[in-house]
């Protein structure tokens, strides 16, 4: 078990060389969106600081109103999810009912079959709604989580059931039960499972690319990519400031929050 | 005895009411969607005035004597050869680095989660931009040393694996995270045991945290199959599949035959294709790495 100073520089380098090349593609990025278009591929120290590739994505397409889109549509989903996965998680932790056993499965195999996959179905079905095209049609088929029943069953389990009965001798219902005791003891995993929730869905791409179709629905990774293969000219400051844009938030908030979203995402994992 | 089986039956329909409004939504979007799949595998494409009909195994014929399919098909299984094990190697190599003592380790860390919460249609743009002949920066790297261009994703035989590698870079910070939270949950009694006893280094993970980590993972390589199946978000924005296929994948092709060629029988096909094998590596996988999993 000895660690000797050979042994640790190797390990030091070899971690940090490793680090290097992984953040290598953002420096870069912000690197060519805050320099003019002429030092995209030329470096040099002294070049001069400028906004206005930002300035010109931003004017270049409706940024504001993708932005807006895509917070619509993980505040719906985050929303439908907390609702939808606690009732469900809550029946599967402390219910005893017939046939709860196959229904915990067929929850489950939606960790395998995501709606990710099942693109022809899912936009046949939207079509039938005549949800094609709206904020709704981009959150619906990913609401009912069966990462997020299973999650939070995980850690409605493990409340003490003393708890529970003693509200139900208070001549407490079900749900005044989850809403007093349940939900307040899960809160870590309500922050973990949110921060993953957000994350992905600020960041997903092929659904809403199929089911979105106007400037009014589109989040802003769809806007990004129309933005980008629009633009034929190619200019790389101005979509690497686009690009950054679109990570903006999420970028901002993990850096801010770093501690708390690596944690919470270890949370989420381990169980 | 009535008063037991009233709350019990009572039971039975406030758990059943509890998980109604998800199940709805799961039956919705997810298993009608994945039966009808299959059923409509075995029709025709409706086209205008004519309807589908029924056409037996017309379109699994087609399948096989598809080119493209089997091409795609290849791609995807060596994309998922590649990027699964080296990314969840790359993982269990990285948490181990930053579990331990490491100057900077903060900033390391964060260096190899940061891909993660990027979106992946960004940083493929990024990336693109790396790739480009001349240009690019590894074309510029590559100049300095007076090597030649290179077309990364106009080579046939290059754009796969350039594809590959911004997947790896994507993935490897995340399965990362579920590694570190296991390396931490190790009790640090079974090192200072293991010092005690004189085993080195090596020893020691392969016999003590390795087996440890089993669970973990199990639950990351079954996380990667179906990711590396998932995600095609870099292959829209670098290659849209091309050149000549050689970067395509199965669920690329699949939104190709369904929102471009509006062939949506083809595509359900092809979707059964996918889910088959999704579901055969996930529970192939699970069994095989069961046996060896020591839970705690």
């Amino acid at each position: 078990m000895t660690q000797t100073a050979l042994d640790r520089w190797l390990n030091t380098t070899g971690a940090w060389v490793l680090a290097l090349i992984w953040f290598l593609p953002l420096v870069y990025a912000v690197w060519t969106a805050v320099h003019p278009g002429e030092f995209a591929t030329r470096f040099a120290l002294f070049a001069p600081v400028t906004v206005e590739n930002f300035v010109n994505a931003w004017n270049a397409a409706p940024f504001a109103r993708y932005f807006l889109n895509s917070f619509l549509l993980v505040t719906f989903i985050l929303i439908g999810q907390f609702v939808l996965c606690t009732l469900a998680a809550y029946a599967f932790a402390r219910f005893t009912f017939p046939s709860s056993g196959v229904l915990l499965t067929l929850v489950l195999l939606q960790l395998l079959v995501m709606p990710d996959i099942l693109i022809v179905e899912n936009y046949a079905t939207m079509r039938k709604l005549g949800l094609v095209d709206t904020i709704a049609a981009i959150g619906l088929p990913y609401i009912a989580s069966g990462f997020g029943i299973f999650l939070l069953r995980q850690t409605f389990k493990s409340v003490p059931k003393e708890l529970d009965e003693a509200a139900r001798v208070e001549g407490a219902g079900p749900l005044t039960v989850l809403w007093r005791v349940y939900v307040p003891l899960a809160k870590p995993t309500y922050l973990a499972y949110g921060l993953v929730s957000v994350s992905h869905h600020w960041n997903n791409f092929l659904w809403p690319l199929i089911v979105t179709n106007s400037v009014e629905t589109r989040p802003v990774t769809v806007g990004l990519s129309v933005f980008a293969s629009v633009d034929q000219g190619i200019d790389w400051s101005i979509i690497n400031a686009a690009t950054l844009m679109t990570s903006g938030p999420l970028l901002i908030a993990f850096l801010l929050f770093q501690r708390q979203f690596v944690q919470s995402f270890m949370r989420a994992g381990i169980r | 005895m009535t008063r037991p089986t009233f709350t019990l039956r009572r039971e039975w329909i406030h758990g059943w009411l509890l998980l109604t409004p998800a199940l709805v939504l799961l039956f919705a979007f997810t298993h009608l969607p994945a039966l009808s799949t299959i059923w409509d595998s075995f029709f025709s494409t409706p086209r205008g005035q004519r309807a589908a009909r029924f056409v037996g195994l017309r379109n699994y014929e087609t399948l096989l004597a598809d080119d493209t399919f089997w091409q795609v098909l290849s791609n995807s299984l060596w994309y998922a050869a590649v990027t699964i094990p080296v990314s969840v190697g790359l993982a269990l190599l990285m948490a181990i680095w930053v579990d331990g003592k490491l100057s900077g380790r903060s900033f390391v860390r964060l260096a190899y989660f940061a891909p993660t919460v990027l979106p992946l249609i960004a940083v493929a743009n990024i990336w693109m931009f790396f790739y480009t002949p001349g240009f690019g920066l590894i074309d510029q790297i590559r100049g300095a040393f007076g090597l030649p261009e290179v077309n990364w994703l106009g080579n046939p035989d290059l754009a796969l694996g350039s594809v590959m590698v911004v997947a790896i870079w994507k993935e490897a910070g995340f399965f990362m995270i579920f590694y570190l939270a296991a390396l931490q949950a190790i009790p640090p009694q079974l090192r200072e045991a293991a010092a005690i006893e004189g085993a080195s280094r090596w020893t020691f993970f392969r016999r003590i945290t390795f087996p440890l980590l089993m669970p973990t993972t199990l639950f990351v390589s079954v996380n990667a199959v179906i990711n590396s199946f998932r995600m095609v978000d870099h292959v829209f924005v670098m290659t849209e599949g091309g050149p000549d296929n050689a970067s395509s994948l199965l669920l690329f092709y699949i939104y190709e035959t369904a929102f471009k060629f509006w062939d949506t029988a083809y595509a359900s096909t092809l979707t059964v294709v996918l889910l088959v094998l999704l579901s055969a590596l996930a529970l192939g996988q699970f069994f095989l790495l069961d046996k060896r999993v020591h839970y705690r």
